[in-house]
């Protein structure tokens, strides 16, 4: 863990500041690539917003400095609620400074709807503390009110009007006069490409459409804090990446994110800090580089010239790498995890001696799915000491 | 304010190596801090979703048969069916009956306000006015407001059908309006008890169940249709405590012109009591609600 600390700080520093990961993504996913330069672009106009690139990957190494010195945007401890016999959430703890995004990921069922609705005052937490800004939702709830806004796992505007009534009639709940409110919907639904729907009811809109319209909902008085249950589910990838423009622009703005999702890409791609939840507990803890480096540091994936060979490269990489090597669907392919990148061209050359020929390999950390399935696995696996493994020890190393 | 946003926008022109769409910077400058206005006051904000109700009866007018054909549909059959042999002629019952008849239809009419909550519970779009800085109870008082018209529309159905058909009230108009304004008064207390149901009851098919249950003898044991006094002793003591009695009672005396102080402070002290048990019960249970 130790050894790995510092080159994994160095990658998370490289991909907060520019793109680091997003090609390191695309090595793994093809569709992700798409989407690597677009983000580059994001990140680079983010900088010229004045917004500190190095900003986010400081935040990620000096939390418990941070804790003393300015307020958190989250701060839970203990945080427990039931319904009925099950336990949603089972003893959360998080503290998320303010400015970027966090991401709570799980499968469906782990909770994270619940910690969200108890963070945006929805639900009563049955035992712990939540702080929004310093504000307790239990206690403080119109305090907390003022400073969030969500956007829910389901459309959360009114079907039977149209898209510009549903922004006039929250512009005006949140204190803006009738021309003003009219000024500030004509100006989001510009913004978010409504301009054709805005004059249609909401029933009738696409699942892309609602969605854009759902979060311009939630931002009609830029929020402090924007909770976003899911934001992409459901969506075709270019509405998806219409969506990930829209946050990344909020958080240029200043805007702390909490995005729930169940996709490992998604909070790849968007999240300075990842908290891993499976049955309510937070299973892993931390940057997405550094969630990746615990279950390994890196994958080797070899495509072979001849599909033939595969299975005496198979031998030649297992006896080098000495690891396992998994054979691929493409029935030339095979793939190795590694531990030391070194042995990477001693591997190759065995290859060649071997003269089994490569026709193309890429070196990359594993994706956050093999993370998923991994820690998920472990978790359940080892129910009596499930507090034990990558939690805390993703935790220190993010404190480094 | 858009003097506040421009000086972003054009910051990210100015940047040549990373020309952006058109959208983005729309997107950068909609998303760029705008000030909070301030909060808005209680009857502001329940007026604003009082405008939201009537914005739903424009987009959906079908909501509007319950209170248009069955008020006329009641006060037709049973003027012609019951007005004989009740009462000698029609037009004498009509007299009696139409105030009663009125009553009735804009009580059974108040269900809807559950009805519309339960809806908008299970849309979503509820969660969203929760998390809001608003008066939390503006949501449903501004329901109330937009059901106020629903009702008002009724009582003009009513009280127009029956004017055609020879009702006289010796209260004038003045009498008749007071009658409304009273019933109104009735009606957004009595809908207390739907809301708090309508965050208890998980379909809104279930709550239409359970209203049932509670109005039909609310409504019909009562001194709508007949005089109590030729009730069995037991059923005319329901009748005489019977709260929409009383309601009856005094809107007859309105439009008549032979109400007592009596009979409207009554119904102004039960619109009160369900007010005051039901409001904050509806509070509890909307904050509760999970």
């Amino acid at each position: 863990m130790t050894e790995r600390a510092s080159p994994t700080n160095a990658a998370d520093r490289e991909r907060n500041s520019s793109a680091g990961a997003t090609s390191t993504v695309s090595t793994h996913n093809g569709a992700a690539s798409v989407t690597g330069d677009r983000q580059r672009d994001r990140s680079a106009r983010g900088t010229t917003d004045g917004t500190d690139p190095t900003d986010t990957a400081t935040t990620a190494q000096t939390a418990t400095e941070t804790e003393r010195e300015r307020p958190l945007a989250i701060e839970t401890t203990g945080l427990v609620k039931h319904f009925g016999e099950t336990k949603a959430v089972d003893g959360i703890d998080l503290a998320i400074p303010a400015g970027g995004i966090y991401g709570l990921l799980g499968p469906n069922g782990a909770g994270k709807t619940t910690v969200i609705r108890m963070l945006a005052t929805l639900l009563q937490p049955d035992a712990g503390t939540a702080r929004v800004f310093g504000h307790d939702v239990a206690t403080d709830g119109d305090a907390v009110r003022r400073r969030v806004s969500m956007t829910g796992q389901f459309a959360s505007v009114d079907e039977d009007l149209t898209g510009r009534e549903n922004l006039v009639l929250l512009a005006r709940l949140l204190g803006y006069s009738r021309a003003q409110a009219a000024e500030r919907t004509s100006e989001l639904i510009d913004a978010f490409g409504l301009t054709e729907a805005s004059t249609r009811q909401v029933k009738t809109y696409s699942g892309g459409m609602r969605r854009r319209l759902d979060i311009a909902a939630s931002i009609v008085v830029t929020p402090d804090l924007l909770f976003l249950d899911e934001p992409t589910t459901g969506l075709d990838p270019r509405n998806r990446n219409q969506v990930w423009d829209i946050i990344r622009a909020l958080v240029a703005n200043g805007t702390t994110v909490l995005l729930t999702t169940q996709y490992l890409d998604e909070a790849d791609q968007l999240a300075d800090r990842i908290a891993v939840i499976d049955e309510g507990r937070i299973i892993a803890e931390g940057t997405p580089g550094e969630l990746k480096a615990s279950v390994g540091s890196g994958v080797l994936s070899v495509r072979l010239h001849d599909a033939e060979r595969r299975d005496a490269a198979r031998d030649v990489l297992a006896s080098v790498l000495d690891a396992p090597v998994e054979l691929e669907s493409d029935p030339a392919a095979l793939s190795a995890r590694i531990e030391d990148p070194d042995r990477v061209t001693q591997a190759l050359d065995a290859l060649a001696e071997s003269r089994i020929e490569v026709s193309e390999f890429t070196l990359g950390q594993p994706s956050l799915d093999e993370f998923f399935l991994e820690v998920t696995d472990r978790s359940t696996r080892s129910d009596a000491d499930r507090d034990t493994p990558t939690g805390d020890g993703t935790r220190q190393e993010g404190a480094k | 304010m858009t003097a506040e946003r421009s000086p972003a926008a054009a910051e990210l022109n100015s940047d040549p190596a990373t020309e952006p769409d058109p959208d983005v910077d729309t997107l950068h400058a909609a998303v760029s801090d705008s000030p909070r206005p301030p909060r808005p006051s209680a009857v502001s904000a329940s007026l604003t979703f009082g405008w939201r109700a009537l914005l739903k009866i424009k987009h959906v007018p079908e909501q509007l048969f319950d209170v248009t054909v069955f008020p006329i549909m009641f006060l037709l059959l049973f003027t012609y069916l019951f007005g004989g042999a009740l009462a000698g002629s029609t037009s004498a019952y009509l007299q009696e009956l139409l105030p009663g008849i009125l009553a009735m239809t804009v009580v059974f009419i108040t269900i809807y306000t559950g009805v519309t909550l339960n809806d908008d519970i299970d849309e979503g779009v509820f969660d969203r006015f929760r998390t809001m800085p608003v008066w939390q109870p503006s949501v449903i008082v501004g329901a109330l407001l937009g059901d106020a018209v629903r009702y008002t529309i009724a009582s003009t159905m009513v009280i127009g059908l029956g004017l055609l058909l020879g009702f006289r009230p010796d209260g004038g108009a003045i009498g008749v309006v007071s009658a409304v304004a009273l019933l109104l008064v009735f009606s957004f207390s009595l809908s207390w008890i739907w809301t708090a149901l309508g965050f208890i009851m998980r379909t809104p098919e279930s709550l239409m169940g359970v209203s049932m249950l509670i109005l039909f003898p609310l409504t019909f044991i009562s001194n709508v249709f007949v005089d109590p006094r030729t009730m069995p002793g037991w059923l005319e003591t329901f009748v005489s405590i019977n709260p929409v009695s009383h309601l009856v009672t005094a809107m007859r005396g309105l439009m008549h012109g032979t109400a007592t102080a009596g009979d409207v402070v009554i119904v102004l002290g039960l619109s009160a009591v369900f007010v005051v048990i039901f409001g904050p019960a509806t509070m509890y249970l909307f904050h509760a609600q999970q």
